[in-house]
């Protein structure tokens, strides 16, 4: 199975460690971030959260364009994270994307909610629309225990 | 004399509510401790949060898990004040000692709720 690219403003926590860590049985998680790709300081933060026998890797959107294909085929235990709209379209453009989780993306200014955990602009939700249409697949999902969301009924 | 110290109590959900809550049931004293919850927060809107309930007053901020977004959003905040010590794995002991020595300094009170967390947990058995 093609890897999944978390969409989370919180990037490394609770839901993402246990909830989704402990059904996929992940033994890698890779943060997408180009500020925190950069400071050691919020690494040692993020790496306090992921519990032992887990790896965490660190890298810059486009240090992930070369490392993606390895996460893809290791895509039943690999979670890719980013944390917001813009960093997965930065993303899509340089890796071969194919199956998104919006996972928490929270109120801010400009945005509306969409689900109790998916606020988006207008410019976001088409972000995502233009995505969707050139196959990648996206759902809205917070924890596996609850059923995902279809991208069409997350923006109706 | 110092500034006494504002406990904030930082978690996920309700908990730093009810924590808040049960310290005030003990001790019958409301002052000194703030509760912030992390719902519907984004790790920069959870900081922001944090500073609205530090304020100015020097500040001992406890949270919840030792990880996580509420760790993560106060020692985002914790990097450019200086009046601020965070400690992780609140729990209601520290709490309650924590109310009745706020004439510290934060990074002493920090580490006196540290030694007070490890000091009672106790293991009970037949």
């Amino acid at each position: 199975m093609s890897v999944l690219v978390r969409v989370d403003d919180r990037l490394v926590h609770g839901q993402v460690v246990v909830g989704w860590g402990r059904a996929m049985r992940l033994r890698r998680i890779v943060l997408v971030d180009d500020a925190i790709s950069a400071s050691d300081w919020e690494q040692e933060l993020y790496r306090m959260g992921v519990p032992e026998g887990m790896e965490i890797v660190f890298t810059s959107v486009t240090g992930a364009a070369d490392g993606f294909a390895g996460w893809d085929a290791d895509g039943d235990r690999t979670l890719v994270l980013v944390g917001d709209v813009g960093t997965l379209v930065r993303l899509s453009a340089v890796a071969s994307v194919t199956r998104v989780n919006l996972g928490g993306i929270h109120q801010a200014e400009g945005r509306r909610e969409r689900l109790p955990y998916v606020f988006l602009s207008d410019a976001e939700a088409a972000q995502l629309e233009v995505l969707a249409a050139r196959g990648v697949s996206i759902t809205a999902q917070a924890v596996p225990t609850t059923a995902p969301a279809p991208l069409a009924e997350v923006l109706r | 004399m110092n500034e006494p110290l504002r406990g904030v109590v930082v978690s996920h959900a309700d908990l730093a509510r009810a924590f808040v809550d049960a310290v005030e049931r003990i001790t019958g004293r409301s002052d000194g401790l703030v509760a912030v919850s992390n719902e519907g927060c984004s790790r920069e809107a959870l900081e922001a949060r944090v500073a609205d309930a530090v304020g100015d007053a020097p500040a001992v901020v406890f949270v919840d898990l030792p990880s996580g977004s509420c760790l993560q959003a106060s020692a985002h905040y914790l990097q450019t004040h200086d009046n601020v010590a965070v400690v992780a794995g609140v729990n209601l002991a520290m709490l309650v000692d924590f109310l009745y020595h706020r004439d510290a300094s934060p990074r002493d009170a920090a580490e006196r709720a540290s030694s007070t967390a490890q000091r009672t947990v106790r293991v009970l058995t037949r």
